[in-house]
C-alpha cells in the first residue's frame, strides 16, 4: 500500500467568519470562502481542474458549488461523512491529485445550519420505530462523561471542573481569532455554573451552533513550488469508521473512543511521528462537547488513559505553552461547527499556522513542525475520525 | 370449571397527592391520592406491564388468547390486543381481542374467557384491563379518577381461585359516558346515577349469584365491588348485606382511584393476596350493566411478581398540578425547536416488529454472545448467520451510563428526557430510554429491568417500544 505523505500540497485556503449568519446564504458563504483561498493560491476558478462539494445537510449535489462559483464544464463531486465531511472531502481531492489524475482540485466545505429555526442539530434519527432516541447529541456525550468520571473515579466537581477548564482555553484561543464565533474569554466559574443541557455538559461544555464555509485548493508535490513558496504538505490523512457495535457490544466503555486510537496510530506510522507528545506542535481536535476534546487526547497517546486532568490542570495544551497547543482557533467549541465546513477550517487554521501567517501574532505558533486535524462524526458507540497531518 | 391460575396487577409510579389539586382550584377536595400514568404511559402500555406480572417465569407459549379491556384504547380502529400479545410475546395464533367501551369489559372479558375454556376451546386465557379515563379539570371525576391495570390467567389448571357462579344483567342508563367527541369523562346527576342506574343494577346480578350458588352474604369473605367512590362502595356493601369493616374489599380509592375498567379486576387482585383457602368471594363489576361472580379462593399463590401490594409502595408524587396537567396534556407547553417527528414508517414498525414490540435480539451459537438488536453478522465473532432468536424484555440488567437531557424531545415529560446504557444480565447491551427514574436517583451500575412504553408520537400516533427503568 503506498502511503499519500507528501504527494499533495496545500497552495490555497480561505474560511468564512463563522457565526450566526443570518444575512448571508450558503451561496453567498461559499463564494466567500473559495475566492479567498483562489487569491491565496493566484488562481481563478477556470484554473482549478476537478472540485469537490463538501455538505452534510445544507443541498444536495455538485450544482451547489457550480452554480454561485459558476465552474463551468468540470468535475464537481459532492461528498459527505457526517462531521467529517470537510476533511472527507480533501481526502478524495488528495487521492485524485496522487494518481494525477488532477493538477489541481479545490474542496469547499459549508452548512448553513442557522436558516432551520431550529436550536442545535436535526434529532438522532426521524422515521424508525425503534430508532429513535430523542436524546440530544449532548445527551449521547453526556453519557461518555459519566461513565469517565465513573471509570477513573473523579467526584462531579472534579470532573466538572476538568471540562471547565477545557472551556476556558478554548474560549481565551477563539477570543484571539477574528474569524471564530465566539470571541469572548470566560472564566471557571462561569463554565462551571453555565445552565446544563445533559449533566455533565453545560452550556459551555458544548460546541456553537453555527454557519459558516471554507475552502482549500490542493495540487500535487512537484507542483506546489510553481505557485507559492511556502506550500503545506499533507503528511497523512485518514478516515476510519467503526460498525457502531458500542450500542451493542456490552465490553464497550464509552470511555474511549477505540476509532480514536485506531486512527491516531495510522496516521503517526504514515507521517513518521514516533512520539505524538513531543512532536506534534497543535492540534485541532473535533471538541464537539468538552469531554470529547478529554478522551480524544487520551486516544491520541498526547496524555496517559485516565491522566488527562494532570495534563489540563498543567496548561500543557494551552497556547504557547510549549506542550501540543489544542485547539488553537478555539475549535469547534468557540470558532464554530457548521458540519460540512469543519474539516476544513481546521486545515486553514493548520495551513496559517504552519505558514507563520496566523493573523495575530499572540495566536502564532512558535516554529509549528506538524499539525494533526481530526474531525469525529457520531457519537460514543458510533464514530468515524477523518483527520490529517499537515507540516511544512 | 375454570378456574384463575395467576394474578397481577400494575400501578403507575406517578401519584399525584388529591391536595394538589384542590390547591390549583381553590377547591376542597377528598383525601388521599391517585395514580397517574406517566407521559409514556397508557392503557395499552400499563396492560402490558399488568400481564408480565401476571404471569412472572411461567411459559407464555401456553397461552391460548388475551382479551384486552379498557375504554381508553390510544386507537379508535386498530387493536391493542395484538400489539400487547407482541409485547408479552405470545404465540402468533393467539386469539386477540379488545373488549371497549364499557366500564365492564374486564368482567366481560373475564366471563368469554371463561366460556372458552370451559367449552375446551383454549386451555389458558390471558384477560387484561387498563383504563386511564380522564375528568375536566376542576371537576368531581379529575379528582376521583385514577390509572392502572390488572391481569387474570383463566384456564383448566388449578390455581389461586375457582369460579363457581356468575349472573350478568345489562342496563341501558345513561348515567357516565364519553362519546367519539368527547376527551373527558361525563355523567348524569350524581343521585340519580347512584340510587336508579348502580345500586339497582348491581344490586339484582349480586342477588341472583347468590342464589344461583345457594349463599348468603355472611358465607362471602371477600366482597370485590366495583364503585365510583368510597361512600358509595359502603353504602352498597351494607345494602347488600356485607359488614364492611370486615368483608368490603378495600376500593383502592385513597391510594390509586377510580381506575375504571381495570378497578374491578384491581380489587381482585388485592384479594387474592390476602385470600384463605376455601374462602368465598363475590366480584361484582359495573358499566352498563353489572356481572357478578362468585370465586373460591384455593390458598394457592399466584405467580404474580409485585401485585397491588407491591407496586403501592414504588411511587413518586408530582410536585403540582402544573406536572399534572402537563403530563395529560391539558395544557399547551412551548415544544423545543427541534425537527418535528414524523410518523413512523409503517414498514419498518412491521418489519422490525419483534426487535421492537417483543424485544428481541439474538445469541451466537459460535460464541455465547447475546446481542440487541438481532445481527445477522456477530458483533463479537463475525460469524454470519449463525444466531438464535433471544428475548431480552425479561432479563434484568444494570444501567452502564446515562444522560438526562434537557434538550430531549418531549412534550409530555417533565424535562430533563433519560436515556442510558444498559447492559443484561447474561449478556447483551442495549441504548434507549429511561423511564420512571429520576437525575437524582441514577447511578451508574443500578439495577434495571424492562418497560413496555409509548417511545414517542408522532403526528398523533404512538410509537411502542421497550424502555428501561430501576428495577425494584
Amino acid at each position: 500500500m503506498e502511503s499519500i505523505k507528501d504527494r499533495v500540497a496545500l497552495i490555497g485556503a480561505g474560511c468564512t467568519k463563522f457565526g450566526e449568519l443570518w444575512d448571508k446564504s450558503y451561496e453567498d458563504m461559499v463564494i466567500e470562502a473559495a475566492y479567498e483561498a483562489l487569491e491565496d493560491a493566484g488562481l481563478e476558478v477556470k484554473d482549478i481542474d476537478g472540485w469537490w462539494a463538501a455538505t452534510q445537510d445544507t443541498t444536495g449535489f455538485g450544482s451547489s458549488i457550480s452554480i454561485p462559483l459558476k465552474i463551468k464544464n468540470k468535475q464537481v463531486s459532492r461528498v459527505e461523512n457526517a462531521c467529517g465531511t470537510g476533511t472527507e472531502g480533501v481526502r478524495m481531492a488528495a487521492y485524485a491529485v496522487a494518481a494525477g489524475i488532477f493538477d489541481t482540485a479545490m474542496v469547499v466545505g459549508f452548512e448553513k445550519l442557522k436558516d432551520s429555526g431550529w436550536s442545535g442539530l436535526g434529532g438522532v434519527g426521524k422515521v424508525i420505530p425503534g430508532g429513535a432516541l430523542p436524546l440530544s447529541v449532548p445527551g449521547m456525550y453526556a453519557m461518555a462523561g459519566i461513565r469517565y468520571f465513573y471509570q477513573y473515579g473523579l467526584k462531579p466537581q472534579e470532573g466538572k471542573e476538568m471540562l471547565g477548564k477545557i472551556a476556558v482555553k478554548s474560549h481565551y484561543n477563539g477570543s484571539l481569532h477574528p474569524k471564530a464565533h465566539f470571541q469572548r474569554a470566560i472564566t471557571l466559574e462561569q463554565a462551571i455554573n453555565a445552565p446544563i443541557l445533559a449533566w455533565p455538559l453545560g452550556l459551555f461544555d458544548c460546541c456553537a451552533v453555527s454557519d459558516g464555509a471554507a475552502a482549500v485548493i490542493i495540487t500535487r508535490h512537484d507542483l506546489a513550488k510553481k505557485y507559492r513558496p511556502d506550500p503545506v504538505y499533507i503528511k497523512s490523512i485518514k478516515c476510519i469508521v467503526d460498525a457502531s457495535d458500542g450500542y451493542i457490544r456490552d465490553d464497550y466503555d464509552y470511555a474511549h473512543f477505540e476509532t480514536d486510537r485506531v486512527f491516531s496510530k495510522a496516521m503517526y506510522e504514515e507521517a513518521g511521528i514516533k512520539d505524538p507528545r513531543k512532536e506534534l506542535t497543535a492540534v485541532s481536535l473535533h471538541d464537539c462537547f468538552t469531554i470529547a476534546e478529554a478522551i480524544s487526547l487520551e486516544d491520541f497517546g498526547i496524555s496517559p488513559a485516565g491522566k488527562v486532568k494532570e495534563d489540563i490542570d498543567a496548561g500543557f495544551f494551552n497556547l504557547h505553552a510549549g506542550g501540543v497547543a489544542v485547539n488553537t482557533d478555539g475549535g469547534l467549541k468557540c470558532f464554530g461547527h457548521p458540519v460540512g465546513a469543519t474539516g476544513l477550517r481546521q486545515m486553514y487554521e493548520a495551513y496559517k499556522q504552519l505558514q507563520g501567517k496566523a493573523q495575530k501574532p499572540e495566536r502564532q505558533l512558535k516554529d509549528p513542525k506538524f499539525m494533526m486535524i481530526h474531525a469525529r462524526g457520531g457519537w460514543p458507540g458510533q464514530t468515524l475520525p477523518i483527520g490529517a497531518i499537515l507540516g511544512n | 370449571m375454570a378456574g384463575i391460575i395467576s394474578y397481577g396487577a400494575y400501578i403507575p409510579w406517578r401519584r399525584l397527592d388529591r391536595a394538589q389539586i384542590g390547591k390549583a382550584w381553590v377547591t376542597p377536595v377528598m383525601p388521599g391520592e391517585k395514580a397517574v400514568a406517566n407521559y409514556d404511559e397508557d392503557s395499552l402500555t400499563m396492560a402490558v406491564a399488568a400481564c408480565l406480572d401476571c404471569l412472572g417465569d411461567m411459559d407464555r407459549q401456553k397461552i391460548d388468547g388475551l382479551f384486552f379491556a379498557t375504554t381508553t384504547t390510544p386507537f379508535k380502529e386498530k387493536q391493542a390486543a395484538a400489539i400487547i400479545a407482541r409485547a408479552v410475546d405470545l404465540r402468533p395464533d393467539a386469539l386477540t381481542a379488545d373488549y371497549i367501551s364499557s366500564l365492564r369489559g374486564g368482567t366481560l372479558a373475564l366471563k368469554s374467557a371463561m366460556d372458552a375454556v370451559g367449552n375446551g376451546s383454549a386451555k389458558q386465557i390471558l384477560v387484561v384491563a387498563a383504563d386511564c379515563r380522564l375528568g375536566a379539570a376542576q371537576g368531581p371525576r379529575e379528582v376521583a379518577l385514577g390509572d392502572g391495570a390488572a391481569a387474570v390467567l383463566v384456564g383448566v389448571e388449578d390455581g389461586v381461585a375457582k369460579i363457581k357462579g356468575f349472573h350478568s344483567i345489562f342496563s341501558d342508563t345513561m348515567d357516565v359516558w364519553r362519546t367519539d367527541e368527547d376527551r373527558f369523562v361525563r355523567s348524569w346527576e350524581d343521585r340519580f346515577v347512584i340510587d336508579k342506574a348502580y345500586m339497582l343494577t348491581m344490586g339484582k346480578a349480586v342477588a341472583a349469584v347468590m342464589k344461583d350458588c345457594g349463599l348468603m352474604p355472611k358465607d362471602i369473605a371477600k366482597a370485590v365491588i366495583y364503585s365510583p367512590d368510597p361512600r358509595t362502595h359502603q353504602t352498597m356493601a351494607k345494602t347488600l348485606g356485607f359488614d364492611p369493616k370486615t368483608q368490603l374489599q378495600d376500593s383502592l380509592f385513597g391510594v390509586i382511584g377510580n381506575t375504571g375498567t381495570a378497578l374491578t379486576l384491581m380489587m381482585l387482585a388485592a384479594a387474592l393476596e390476602t385470600a384463605g383457602a376455601g374462602q368465598k368471594m363475590l366480584v361484582a363489576s359495573y358499566g352498563d350493566g353489572s356481572d357478578a361472580f362468585i370465586l373460591e379462593a384455593t390458598g394457592k399463590k399466584g405467580h404474580g411478581k409485585k401485585g397491588i401490594k407491591g407496586y403501592l409502595p414504588i411511587k413518586k408524587m408530582l410536585n403540582n398540578y402544573e406536572s399534572y396537567a402537563r403530563i395529560e396534556q391539558l395544557l399547551d407547553v412551548e415544544p423545543s425547536a427541534r425537527p418535528p417527528v414524523l410518523l413512523p414508517s409503517a414498514v419498518v414498525g412491521w418489519r422490525e416488529s419483534k426487535k421492537n414490540l417483543a424485544l428481541y435480539g439474538a445469541k451466537c451459537n459460535s460464541c455465547g454472545k447475546p446481542q440487541y438488536p438481532a445481527q445477522r453478522v456477530c458483533a463479537y465473532c463475525q460469524s454470519k448467520d449463525n444466531l438464535t432468536p433471544y428475548r431480552f424484555s425479561d432479563k434484568n440488567a444494570k444501567l452502564f451510563t446515562f444522560a438526562f437531557d434537557n434538550l430531549g424531545m418531549s412534550k409530555t415529560d417533565v424535562p430533563p428526557v433519560g436515556g442510558g446504557v444498559i447492559n443484561f444480565e447474561g449478556g447483551g447491551r442495549m441504548l434507549g430510554q429511561l423511564t420512571d427514574l429520576d437525575f437524582e436517583q441514577a447511578r451508574v451500575e443500578m439495577p434495571m429491568e424492562m418497560t413496555f412504553r409509548k417511545h414517542y408520537e408522532a403526528e398523533g400516533m404512538p410509537v411502542y417500544m421497550w424502555k428501561a427503568k430501576p428495577a425494584v
